[in-house]
């Protein structure tokens, strides 16, 4: 890409693995070592992190982790103060209207303008990122029935429901046909159904094209249904990394679910207290949630001699949830 | 700035971004409301209800009231007023003391959309989907200024129309001949009122750019009518007098203002600079 903007090509995007012979294209996002401070603050510190194109990575973390201050430096929006922020290979700096070009964001507040109608919000963005005009026009349409807004179309915005603006966000995001998706908090002000129709969108958004997509969120189980891998993001600096398996795998978390007789749980319950091993109890059921170190025929005996009927025994996969907090003890301990 | 080579500007992108504003203002009371009013009460009202005044008090019109402008005037007008009392002092009002509230219309509406247009679009949380966009800061800037500045002449023009029809009108079988149109007048209209737009989107692109509201913006952005009061006052008081030649060198500073503050209004909005506020 060249600085010269509106004049250049879009950015090489690379579509996968099969995107030929010959030098590796850079990595759709790439940060490296950034940092970024609001006064006294310093939102990110030291930040490494890359998406491959095709591929879906979760930015978790708390709120003021960071996760908005990435987005807006991977666009252009805000400098960073040291270290090297690049799309495709280019910096938002410079070549600011072509990675713009390329990138689509959706953030917690839905961009759409209220006092427009969905149809009049799509046709802005195709005009102003250039999208040809019987193009331009195609897709809204096209975009605005997949999302189940045609109804409402010559609707202003201001009339919907925070689950339908997000919606129309979406379609904004989508309608340039970008290579990289940024999605900041995409529901976290909507409600479960909303959520749920927002979520099954990107999934089947981000698979299409072997889009890239960036998502940032505090919501463990949307991180997990949707993403490859997560960056996990506290106080501006990067805790971890990998798939959620992985890192798992490296922080000895998961859980073993114990079924016993309903009448035999108090006795059980003790027992693992007695082995300071901690648990959860529903009924019949006791779920160790640090099961790891543990040596399960040691405690299939140590039940069973305590005289426990003991019905199943099964190891699950640990959950975002449990590596997230595990990591999040480790950091405060 | 950032992000912005030498390039041709991407005009489509400009339009779309002008045109989406236009088309937020005609649809927003809070902005449509005062530029109807405004104008209606200083270029209708007001001309009509002073030449009004003076049929209705035709026998009891004293010249001291007038008599510092009057000193300052030409001697051909000072000469017509001591002829026709009547006639003088409606010419003197409607031409010299009145005339320069025609910056008035151009000033508020150009300082009422850009307020919109930026602290606005931050009070509506779509100013970082503007940000999004492809377009370099020059353009976005571009976009907003066009926005803002292209309704604010028309309204002046249309404005300065209305005024002198409805001078014409009120004072039909009053004057002998046509007040308007007249150098002063054209002058002020096409003249002074681009650039005191111009400058009042200046000052509120720069108070916009620091503001949260549409409200804080509005209220910092309102001394710029300070200079227009002061052209007023200083007429009545027989300080200066609009002449042509006068109004060419007033309309010359205030471009040369203008210069000067968007440059800084451009930086102002900056994209990086605008990001650190969202």
């Amino acid at each position: 890409m060249t600085g010269d903007g509106h004049g250049a090509a879009p950015p090489a995007v690379r579509r996968g693995p099969d995107a030929g012979d010959g030098p590796p294209s850079p990595p759709v996002v790439a940060l490296e070592g950034v940092v970024h401070t609001f006064g006294e603050l310093r939102a990110l510190d030291g930040v490494t992190l890359s998406v491959e194109a095709g591929e879906v990575v979760g930015l978790l973390g708390h709120n003021g982790a960071g996760k908005t201050t990435t987005v807006r430096l991977l666009t252009g929006i805000l400098t960073a103060d040291a270290g090297s922020v690049r799309i495709h290979g280019s910096d938002p700096l410079v070549d600011g209207p072509a990675v713009r070009r390329a990138t689509g964001v959706v953030s917690a507040v839905p961009a759409v303008d209220g006092r427009l109608t969905a149809v009049q919000n799509l046709r802005f963005v195709a005009e102003v990122f250039d999208v040809d005009r019987d193009e331009g026009q195609r897709r809204a349409r096209e975009l605005l029935d997949r999302f189940g807004l045609s109804e409402r179309a010559e609707d202003k915005v201001e009339g919907f429901s925070s689950g339908m603006r997000q919606r129309l966000a979406l379609a904004r995001a989508l309608l340039p046909d970008p290579s990289l998706l940024l999605l900041d908090e995409p529901t976290s002000a909507l409600d479960p159904v909303a959520s749920r129709d927002v979520r099954e969108l990107i999934d089947r958004f981000a698979g299409e094209r072997s889009r890239s997509v960036l998502l940032c969120s505090h919501n463990l189980v949307e991180v997990q249904q949707l993403c490859d891998r997560v960056v996990i993001l506290e106080h501006g600096r990067v805790i971890a990394e990998g798939p959620p398996a992985t890192l798992a795998a490296e922080l000895s978390v998961g859980r073993l679910r114990l079924e016993v007789d309903r009448a035999h749980a108090p006795r059980a319950g003790r027992l693992l207290e007695a082995a300071g091993l901690p648990f959860e109890a529903s009924g019949g059921r006791l779920v160790l949630t640090r099961p790891g170190g543990v040596d399960v025929p040691d405690l299939i005996a140590e039940l069973v001699a305590a005289g426990v009927r003991l019905h199943a025994v099964t190891p699950e996969d640990a959950s975002l949830e449990d590596v997230y907090l595990a990591l999040h003890e480790r950091e405060r301990s | 700035m950032t992000g912005q080579g030498q390039h041709r500007l991407h005009w489509r992108g400009i339009a779309a971004v002008t045109r989406r504003d236009l088309r937020i203002v005609r649809g927003s009371k809070p902005v449509i409301i005062p530029m109807l009013i405004v104008p209606a009460i200083l270029l209708v009202l007001l001309p009509a209800g002073m030449a009004l005044s003076v049929r209705l008090g035709a026998d009891a019109i004293d010249l001291g009231d007038i008599d510092a402008i009057v000193g300052a005037l030409s001697p051909e007008v000072a000469a017509r007023v001591a002829a026709d009392p009547a006639a003088g002092i409606i010419e003197v009002a409607l031409v010299y003391l009145l005339s320069p509230l025609l910056l008035i219309v151009p000033l508020m509406t150009a300082s009422v959309i850009a307020a919109d247009a930026i602290a606005g679009e931050r009070e509506r949380q779509t100013l970082e989907s503007l940000l999004l966009t492809p377009l370099t800061d020059r353009e976005l800037f571009t976009a907003k200024l066009l926005g803002a500045w292209l309704p604010a002449v028309t309204v002046g023009v249309v404005g300065g129309v209305v005024y002198a029809a409805v001078a014409e009108l009120a004072t039909i079988g009053l004057v002998d001949g046509r007040l308007f149109p007249n150098l002063v007048w054209a002058g002020l209209v096409l003249w002074v009122g681009p650039a005191i737009a111009a400058v009042s989107l200046g000052i509120t692109v720069l108070v916009s750019a620091r503001v949260r509201t549409v409200q804080e913006a509005f209220q910092l952005a309102g001394v710029v009518v300070l200079p227009v009061v002061a052209l007023i006052v200083s007429q009545a008081a027989g300080l200066l007098v609009l002449s042509p030649v006068l109004v060419l060198l007033v309309g010359a500073a205030i471009w040369a203002v203008a210069a000067l503050l968007l440059p800084a209004g451009a930086r102002a909005v900056s994209r990086t600079r605008l990001g650190e506020r969202l």
